[in-house]
């Protein structure tokens, strides 16, 4: 028997010392003994208001009753009634500003460990032998066959999640995903320190395993176009994701040794440089400075830690409150040894013009200014001033900006009426459905970049929304 | 996934042409385009220009110069191996359009891109004139395939070994200056050269882009094959200053106007892993050594 915390139970980690080192996963998730310890806080609330919080509505307390009674198979097929990505969501999701916030816990001690429960309950199952044979896998349930076809356009989370929910409503779905590895953000953006490559592959064999086809490689708007795709399926789902890297247009960019985030994450993640073994190669800075404060430049900070920098600053031009990244993510980056330069702005990259015969115009330092926080802005945050005559140098031989990206393009190629705004996004309607017929969109390809969870909560209502206009059809 | 290999040749030295069953891709490929490849598992992912696709064969050709680690290891490979990635095709394609005379330019291992764009500006209504060259004789290919699709053809080599003694650029300021010539003495009255498309190593397209200054009515495009990861439009490395902005050679390109191009960015980025690659490609050509490595280990 197990007794019931006082407080939120702590979830092992790597020591500091040692992760900042290797690639291997940080948090090393709860024991039987400390989730059943955790599961038994929660005091399952009539009405919860956690759920609510969570953009896919999953049914928290029912899962975290399923844990206390040890059933732990139940207890995952609760979550997939909502969620296909529960090991994913378990790590990535922030769920401190979402369903842990709301956790009536919080007033007097702290929520529930909500998002660590949910990657226990499906860690297990994954580690487990049933989970491997053909008939015990919990996705294949699925409703009798409904006869249309439905192109889902990327496999990252939208894409997955939308694909999943389509096919267990009995649409035959297929994936085309530009990529050599399924996944997209999750496989060439976020770490495997932060979430294992084995656990994406595990939860897209599941969803794999439901029926869902994936076709790798395939460009959609170069291979084929979107016109095409809605004329041979019965509907279509955009999920394409963020697209090119934002500069910020200072001299000096194009130096070598600038990177932006999503090359030197992609080189790191899907091409996996960091390891000898294989063939792609990625510049390992002594000193690297990171631009930006969210969690795409917190990733990379820490990768660049674990590539043998000596020293990695973080610039951001907002204080430590304004920080978008999650606070873990930040906490955790401190902890490591990634300094903060807060206030701070870049204004040029200075080159080392030496040295001609191998290695011309490299990063030498970047010049910033500081900054102070001036009146509310559109955002509702202060805006960020600068201080005149405050420039100074901090030496860098790796550069990398992380300062957000815009919509890639190539989904409009010869698709004249799928509309888009001015920022580039696809325009949808609030059943995420676009301009041109049979086709819905969600995820970053229509908020700008944003959150894992978010994407999914789209690719969800996606799907409700297209099993509706099939219905009506 | 996997993608066979049906078809092998060295077509100079140490340069390959290599042929791959893709049904998708050749159904979709156009002149101007290129192919991402991946060997294997641990394979990073290599651009190639297309050299010429097939529908009817489900066919994509490329011609590979063996330089680094992954060329050597790709080269390798035979006729019944598979590679287990291409993506594509990717880039924008060739603005091919009826413009009057075209000439096309390919140097070294630019000449390969170069073919499928003859038959492309030939079936537009164009009047075309190739030029090829290479530092010597050993390293031209295609000769007779690129005669034959042109309506006029000239080769040229740094050495002399074969045709013009002397570079690509000089044989195209002898056309556009005979051009000039009959226009001023007026035995032509409008010019035909419209347009002039070069291929080949960033030099050449930086030469040849700055001998246009003399030609100002002549259009210069060039392709830029900068570094890349995905080439979908995602990692941004390929990126080149194009007209002062940021531009991106996999989405945007990688045709541009030579004219806005800055050349000496796309040189000096394209040097970055230089020290990296050479050491690579040594320890790789050590180990293999007497044959011993398999090209799929």
């Amino acid at each position: 028997m197990t007794g019931k915390a006082k407080t939120r139970v702590e979830m092992p980690e790597q020591p500091e010392y040692i992760r900042r080192n290797n690639f291997e996963e940080v948090a090393l998730g709860y024991t039987e003994e400390l989730a059943l310890m955790e599961a038994e806080r929660c005091i399952q609330c009539r009405r919860p208001k956690c759920v609510e919080g969570c953009p896919v509505s999953v049914d928290i307390p029912g899962f975290i009753k399923l844990i206390t009674e040890k059933k732990w198979t139940e207890s995952l097929e609760k979550i997939y009634e909502t969620n296909f990505l529960p090991a994913i969501c378990g790590r990535v999701c922030p769920q401190e500003t979402q369903c842990e916030e709301l956790c009536i816990l919080n007033r007097k001690e702290n929520a529930i460990a909500i998002g660590r429960l949910e990657r226990y309950v499906a860690d297990r199952y994954y580690e487990s032998p049933e989970s491997l044979n053909e008939k015990g896998r919990l996705l294949s349930k699925r409703e009798k066959p409904t006869g249309k076809k439905i192109a889902v356009v990327g496999s990252g989370p939208a894409g997955l999640t939308a694909a999943a929910t389509l096919s267990r409503m009995g649409h035959s779905v297929v994936i085309y995903e530009s990529l050599h590895k399924p996944g997209g953000v999750l496989t060439y953006g976020i770490p495997s320190f932060r979430l294992p490559k084995e656990i994406i592959k595990r939860e897209v064999d599941e969803i794999k395993y439901m029926g869902v086809e994936i076709k790798l490689n395939y460009v959609i708007g170069r291979i084929k176009t979107l016109e095409e795709l809605s004329e041979s399926y019965d509907a279509v789902f955009i999920g394409s994701g963020a697209g090119l890297p934002n500069f910020m247009g200072i001299e000096g960019e194009s130096l070598n040794g600038v990177y932006s985030a999503n090359e030197f994450l992609t080189r790191v993640n899907l091409m996996q440089a960091w390891d000898e073994e294989y063939d792609t190669i990625i510049r390992k800075g002594k000193n690297v400075v990171v631009v930006g404060g969210g969690n795409v430049a917190m990733d990379a900070a820490r990768s660049a830690l674990r590539l043998g920098a000596d020293n990695v600053t973080v610039v951001y031009r907002r204080s430590d409150t304004e920080l978008p990244a999650r606070r873990e993510e930040i906490e955790h980056a401190k902890k490591e040894g990634v300094q903060f330069r807060f206030l701070t702005n870049p204004t040029k990259i200075i080159g080392d013009y030496g040295d001609e015969k191998v290695r011309k115009y490299d990063v030498k330092s970047i010049e910033c200014i500081e900054m102070e926080l001036g009146e509310e802005d559109s955002s509702g945050r202060r805006r960020p001033i600068p201080i005149p005559g405050t420039e100074f140098e901090i030496e860098a031989d790796v550069v990398i900006i992380a300062i957000g990206t815009s919509p890639n393009p190539l989904i409009f190629n010869e698709t004249p009426d799928l509309e888009k705004t001015k920022w580039g996004t696809v325009v949808v309607n609030d059943d995420l459905k676009c301009t041109k017929e049979n086709v819905f969109a969600g995820g970053d390809i229509v908020t700008g970049a944003a959150t894992v969870i978010s994407a999914m909560g789209a690719g969800k209502k996606a799907a409700e929304s297209i099993d509706e206009y099939l219905k009506n059809k | 996934m996997s993608y066979k290999i049906v078809e092998k040749e060295e077509v100079a030295t140490d340069t390959f042409k290599m042929v791959f069953e893709a049904p998708d891709i050749a159904a979709a490929a156009k002149a101007g385009q290129f192919l991402i490849v991946r060997i294997d598992e641990r394979g990073e992912r290599i651009p190639l220009t297309i050299a010429d696709f097939s529908s009817d064969e489900n066919t994509v050709t490329t011609v590979i110069q063996a330089l680094g680690k992954s060329t050597k290891k790709l080269t390798k490979m035979n006729v019944g191996e598979s590679i287990s990635d291409i993506a594509g095709p990717l880039g924008t394609p060739a603005d091919v359009k009826q413009l009057g005379t075209v000439v096309l330019v390919g140097g070294g291992v630019g000449i390969a891109p170069i073919y499928p764009q003859i038959s492309a500006y030939k079936n537009a209504g164009n009047r075309v004139v190739s030029i090829i060259g290479a530092r010597n004789k050993d390293l031209l290919f295609w000769e007779e395939r690129v005669k034959d699709a042109s309506d006029e053809y000239f080769v040229a080599t740094d050495d002399g070994s074969k045709g013009h003694h002397g570079f690509v650029t000089e044989v195209l300021k002898n056309i556009l200056d005979e051009e000039k010539e009959k226009i001023e003495n007026k035995t032509l009255e409008n010019p035909k050269i419209k347009r002039v498309v070069v291929i080949g190593p960033p030099i050449l397209m930086k030469v040849a882009t700055q001998m246009m200054n003399e030609y100002p009515d002549v259009e210069i495009i060039v392709s830029m094959n900068t570094m890349m990861v995905d080439g979908t439009g995602m990692c941004g490395g390929c990126r080149l200053i194009v007209d002062g902005k940021v531009k991106f050679s996999c989405v945007d390109g990688p045709e541009f106007d030579g004219r806005l191009v800055d050349f000496n960015t796309v040189m000096n980025r394209l040097t970055i892993y230089k020290r990296e690659e050479i050491e690579r490609a040594e320890k790789y050509k050590k180990e293999c050594e007497g044959g011993v490595c398999s090209t799929l280990d």
